[in-house]
């Protein structure tokens, strides 16, 4: 049986593909067998932040339609043998989810996969409540400002009374990924410090992904930026994996660091 | 163009229905008073309408002024009567009431006795609603919430006090018809006593709330960031005026 993970946020563009590829990407380079799923019906995204788009013959609703199998739809990463990703439909809209028929999906890649990872798409409408339904473990996306908190708190809600596990009285493993962090404008109290977003959503916390540029040119060469080992983003995510295997490390990239402070003194 | 004054329409208008078994224009008043004290908030400008469908009593005994009356001492806005003998309609007309035709056994008049009237709730609430006893409730115990209460989550613990473990978030309320117990922050809002219990109260661990309320008397943010703000406190109603208090 596998585990399936939603990575969520209401709000939109705060990194949940970002992080749906990289946390997917983590899972599989230490073996397990993971699919991520694009959750967001006509706004495909996951594939361009994956670099496959040009190997997407079949999508989701396809197979959700039985209009082609799951082997013919997904796609096997290039760099990693454990990892696949099931591409969403561009053309579709977010009502050709059905629940029987995402459950369907969900059933067969349980017998394969040990990670399901579902990329939801942003709002609480039917695309992001049908990615969050089945989820054993939800990731929740938040960027330190005050509306993206706000709407995690929303999505914590949801996932406590429309989920399936909540419907069983069963519990949904909940954490926390604060992403787009920055230290310096924490200081100048332009964002939310990390303790005040703790405070608010009161969720373990999973990581604090900085603000870097390494995002963006990660997914402009279609590699998630996991890979990049020497970006404090790529190390950031590749921590937060760690601990939703289990492993408790000390959270990085938090303050402004002497380092940082030295750096600048020498221009750095 | 030109000016019309008025455009008649049907339309259908909800009441509530008292329907009259029998009357003694004695135990009838005080009995109304202590059902209307029960709930004043739900009969408070709200029509009623005097059902004779099925009066079983002594036709002589009525002075349908005298019960339009009582019935306007009560606190209830009497719009009509309803069914019951032919020969009565003159003396029904002569409250200035309307008169509507008996409706048979018609079975869609809900029973409205105080407890049923719950308010309006999202499915994710879990009221504590179970068969509801026509009795005075002795005891019922608190509905309590050990989870935080998020954005967009409401709960309403009916007939009996609330108690949140931790936080009420922004954008979340919480209701009771007793007190409302916080043992976090409280960010959202919180009404005690909604259906009219001025003696209930609202305390909390941090009061940061977008709005508190007793008894249908509130208070928004912006006042109470004057008063106790992030502080613990209580907020209580005394003589109508909302009070705010350090725990
Ligand atoms: N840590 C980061 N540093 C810098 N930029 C980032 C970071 N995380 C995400 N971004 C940028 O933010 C934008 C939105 O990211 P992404 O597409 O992952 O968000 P999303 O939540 O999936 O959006 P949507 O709600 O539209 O699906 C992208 O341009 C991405 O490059
Ligand atoms: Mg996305």
């Amino acid at each position: 049986m596998a585990k399936i993970i939603v990575v969520t946020s209401g709000k939109g563009g705060v990194g949940k593909t970002t992080s749906s590829a990289s946390i997917g990407t983590g899972l599989a380079s230490r073996g397990f067998k993971t699919v991520i799923i694009d959750f967001d019906v006509g706004l495909r995204n996951l594939d361009l932040i994956m670099g496959c788009e040009r190997r997407v013959v079949y999508d989701f609703v396809n197979v959700i339609n039985t209009e082609a199998s799951l082997n013919q739809a997904l796609i096997r990463d290039k760099r990693i043998p454990t990892l696949s990703i099931l591409p969403a439909s561009q053309t579709r809209d977010k009502e050709a989810l059905t629940r029987e028929g995402v459950q369907n999906v969900l059933d067969q890649l349980s017998k394969t996969f040990d990670y399901i990872v579902c990329d939801s798409p942003a709002g609480i409408e039917r695309g992001a409540q049908m990615a969050l339904y089945f989820a054993d473990i939800a990731i929740v996306v938040t960027n330190p400002e005050v509306s993206s908190v706000r709407d995690s708190d929303r999505i914590l809600g949801i996932l406590q009374s429309k989920s399936r596990r909540a419907e069983k009285g069963e519990i949904i493993e909940e954490h926390l990924l604060l992403t787009r962090y920055n230290p310096q404008r924490v200081a100048i109290g332009e964002m939310l410090s990390v303790e005040d977003v703790k405070d608010i959503l009161a969720i373990p916390l999973l990581g604090v992904i900085p603000e870097s540029e390494a995002v963006l040119k990660a997914s402009n060469q279609g590699t998630p930026v996991i890979h990049d080992q020497e970006s404090t983003s790529g190390m950031a995510y590749d921590d937060a994996v760690r601990r939703l295997l289990g492993e408790d490390i000390p959270h990085r990239f938090v303050d402004i660091t002497r380092k940082n402070f030295f750096k600048r003194l020498i221009g750095a | 163009m030109n000016a019309v004054n008025f455009q008649l329409k049907g339309s259908v208008v909800t009441a509530i229905v008292l329907e009259l078994y029998q009357y003694d224009p004695e135990t009838f008043a005080t009995d109304l008073k202590d059902r209307v004290q029960q709930a004043p908030a739900l009969f408070e400008h709200s029509a009623v309408v005097i059902s004779m469908d099925k009066f079983d009593g002594s036709y002589d005994l009525i002075n349908f002024i005298t019960l339009v009356k009582q019935c306007r001492d009560a606190g209830m806005q009497p719009i009509a009567f309803r069914g019951g003998e032919k020969h009565l309609q003159s003396a029904i007309r002569s409250t200035g009431l309307a008169w509507l035709p008996s409706t048979g056994a018609r079975n869609n008049d809900r029973e409205l006795e105080a407890p049923a009237a719950t308010p309006e709730v999202e499915k994710v609430v879990e009221t504590v609603v179970e068969k509801v006893v026509e009795e005075k409730v002795v005891h019922r115990a608190s509905k309590v919430l050990t989870r935080p209460v998020r954005s967009g989550q409401q709960f309403y613990a009916q007939d009996a006090d609330l108690i949140v473990l931790t936080n009420v978030a922004e954008g979340a309320e919480v209701l009771a018809d007793g007190h409302v117990h916080v043992y976090g922050a409280l960010r959202g809002r919180a009404l005690a006593g909604v259906r009219g219990d001025k003696s209930a109260r609202v305390f909390c661990q941090s009061l940061e709330a977008e709005l508190v309320s007793v008894g249908g008397v509130f208070m928004l943010s912006d006042e109470l960031r004057e008063r106790c703000w992030k502080q613990p406190s209580y907020v209580s109603l005394d003589d109508d005026q909302l009070t705010i208090s350090k725990i």
